[in-house]
């Protein structure tokens, strides 16, 4: 049986075709868009249903990602996730999630995207709101029993969030211009 | 050459033993006519290979995981302004995906009237355009914002390479999507495991992106993006996302790990530069560099490599006395924007030490700087978008080293 939905699509399609100029391709199935779903803007577009907290988090990340960023996020074999608040503007930032990161969406579509880093994908969407709360706690950002959603979560205020300027160059080889 | 004599000579005599069945008991002696009858050659192969006395490979820096880091391109052995697909540099986040042509898909979706679904077959059905471009790692020549410089070309400079690219202009493609008024940003996903994401700004995607499918007149490499890859002329190569399988339009950037997080410049004042795309101009001498060796003063041929990512490489000037004088170098013509050019200046090594180096103008009037001026403004601390003039000290007995700081 053709669902409905994919019927309208098909329709919709038809009318399209004929509009373009090279009448490639084929609508996209809505499970092709659903399996490419992953991306998540910084006002919350494309979060999912879930939740989570960092006490839950706690248990995912000691099963999944202590072996490489250590049981409390001070790193490993990957990078740690904690500590270098206050060192951005010294002679050795530490850049981490607590310290630079701007926004607590980008935490969760990359912890969703590509990790774990030998299983990128194996966590859903309730273990990935687990785990953010839980790196956010470890920063001292949320408490451990504040429930992370699609409706929170973008409105985490990261420390860092007002830390970037637009770039401005070309800052220096210009002052240096050459006669021509 | 790094390699030095003895494992060219154990080639040698393999290789004579391989076809000469021992009867050339010196094989670098040359053969009298009454010696013996000429030895046939190699047959005829499927795809081609280098000669087995070629050695440059790319180099790679450990790292914890070997499916991340990057390696670099020889550029000490390069010649002319095209590097060979096969020594294209590499920058992996969670290794080289393995991908059936036949069964990928490109979707673009998000803010447009037509989501389409593109087959590569329907890709290629679409008017194709060749450019020669440039491609070079935000963080290439991270090394030298350090005191401890990079000590060879291949280790200081090796992320960047030019090749052909073929494809199809992506404004074509999001035209016959038809764009949803309000969309300002595409945001780019890779098929790799960890489906690499960045931002771009929809004006640069209507005006110069590339959906490249070739490189060097065939297909992509696998570590190049095989089947599919951005070409964003001119911007930092971790932006030409490789592996290409979706474009979502959006209305605003999606603050990728990767341009945020990554990719971002600190400044000494503790704020960074969010979106520095673009690449600027850079060159660096290739011959004499850190690690060869004059064999006698004389005369030689200083050549090297310039770029910019605004345009064409107007003019590269070289020092050979530390930065004193400097003197014009002879541009190899054609001189396309965005991409490679070779720059060469005879000269006459008389056995003392020489500071040498190059600085690149292109034709935005734009001068490479030193690297005191890059870090009186930017510090030490910004990890990318490093194209400081790059020196070399050729020392009295003809060996070369990098200038540590």
């Amino acid at each position: 049986m053709v669902k409905p939905s994919a019927m309208v699509l098909l329709a919709a399609a038809a009318l399209a075709a004929q509009s373009a100029k090279y009448g490639v391709g084929r609508p996209p199935t809505e499970d092709e868009i659903r399996g490419l779903g992953l991306a998540i803007a910084p006002d919350g577009t494309g979060l999912p249903e879930g939740s989570g907290t960092a006490v839950a988090g706690r248990e995912v990340f000691a099963a999944l990602c202590s072996r490489c960023h250590g049981d409390k996020g001070e790193g490993g074999i990957g990078p740690p996730l904690v500590g270098g608040q206050g060192t951005l503007a010294t002679a050795k930032p530490l850049k981490t999630v607590g310290s630079f990161w701007p926004y607590a969406t980008t935490v969760w579509d990359y912890v969703n995207r590509a990790m774990p880093f030998d299983q990128p994908g194996l966590l859903k969407p309730p273990q990935v709101y687990a785990v953010v709360a839980y790196i956010l706690n470890l920063n001292g950002i949320i408490g451990s029993d504040q429930v992370i959603d699609a409706k929170s979560l973008p409105k985490v205020k990261m420390p860092n969030r007002d830390g970037f300027v637009p770039d401005p160059r070309p800052d220096v080889g210009n002052k240096t211009r050459a006669k021509r | 050459m790094k390699d030095s004599g003895p494992s060219s000579r154990r080639q040698l005599l393999r290789m004579s033993a391989a076809v000469g069945g021992g009867l050339l008991a010196r094989p670098d002696r040359p053969r009298a006519a009454e010696d013996m009858p000429s030895e046939l050659g190699a047959p005829l192969g499927p795809y081609g290979d280098r000669s087995p006395f070629e050695k440059a490979v790319r180099w790679r820096r450990d790292t914890k995981t070997p499916q991340t880091g990057s390696s670099f391109t020889p550029l000490e052995d390069s010649v002319g302004t095209l590097t060979p697909s096969s020594l294209h540099y590499e920058r992996h986040h969670s290794g080289i995906p393995t991908i059936d042509p036949s069964r990928h898909r490109l979707l673009i979706h998000g803010m447009v009237e037509r989501p389409l679904s593109l087959s590569m077959a329907d890709i290629r059905r679409l008017p194709s355009v060749s450019r020669i471009f440039v491609l070079e790692c935000g963080g290439n020549s991270g090394s030298e914002w350090a005191a401890k410089t990079a000590p060879d070309v291949q280790r200081s400079h090796g992320l960047a390479s030019c090749s052909e690219w073929n494809g199809v202009p992506l404004s074509l493609v999001l035209t016959e999507a038809r764009i949803r008024s309000g969309a300002a940003w595409v945001i780019a996903e890779g098929a790799d495991a960890c489906r690499m994401e960045r931002s771009i700004p929809l004006p640069k995607a209507m005006d110069d992106i590339l959906l490249a499918y070739g490189q060097n007149g065939e297909a992509l490499r696998p570590a190049q993006g095989y089947p599919l890859r951005l070409i964003i002329p001119g911007w930092e190569g971790n932006a030409n996302v490789k592996w290409l399988h979706s474009l979502k339009l959006a209305d605003q950037p999606y603050m990728a790990r990767d341009e945020t997080a990554k990719y971002t410049d600190l400044m000494p004042d503790g704020k960074a530069r969010l979106f520095s795309y673009q690449m600027e101009a850079k060159s660096v001498i290739t011959f004499p560099s850190g690690g060869q060796t004059l064999s006698s003063p004389g005369l030689y041929e200083l050549t090297g490599l310039a770029w910019s990512g605004h345009g064409r490489i107007e003019r590269v000037e070289i020092t050979t006395d530390g930065g004193r004088n400097w003197a014009k170098a002879l541009l190899q013509e054609p001189r396309l924007p965005i991409a490679f050019t070779r720059f060469r200046l005879p000269w006459r090594f008389d056995g003392r030490e020489a500071v040498i180096a190059s600085r690149a103008t292109d034709e935005s009037g734009y001068v490479q700087p030193t690297r005191d001026a890059l870090i009186a403004v930017r510090g030490t601390n910004s990890a990318y978008h490093y194209n400081g003039i790059k020196l070399w000290k050729v020392h009295a007995d003809g060996t070369v080293t990098n200038v540590e700081v």
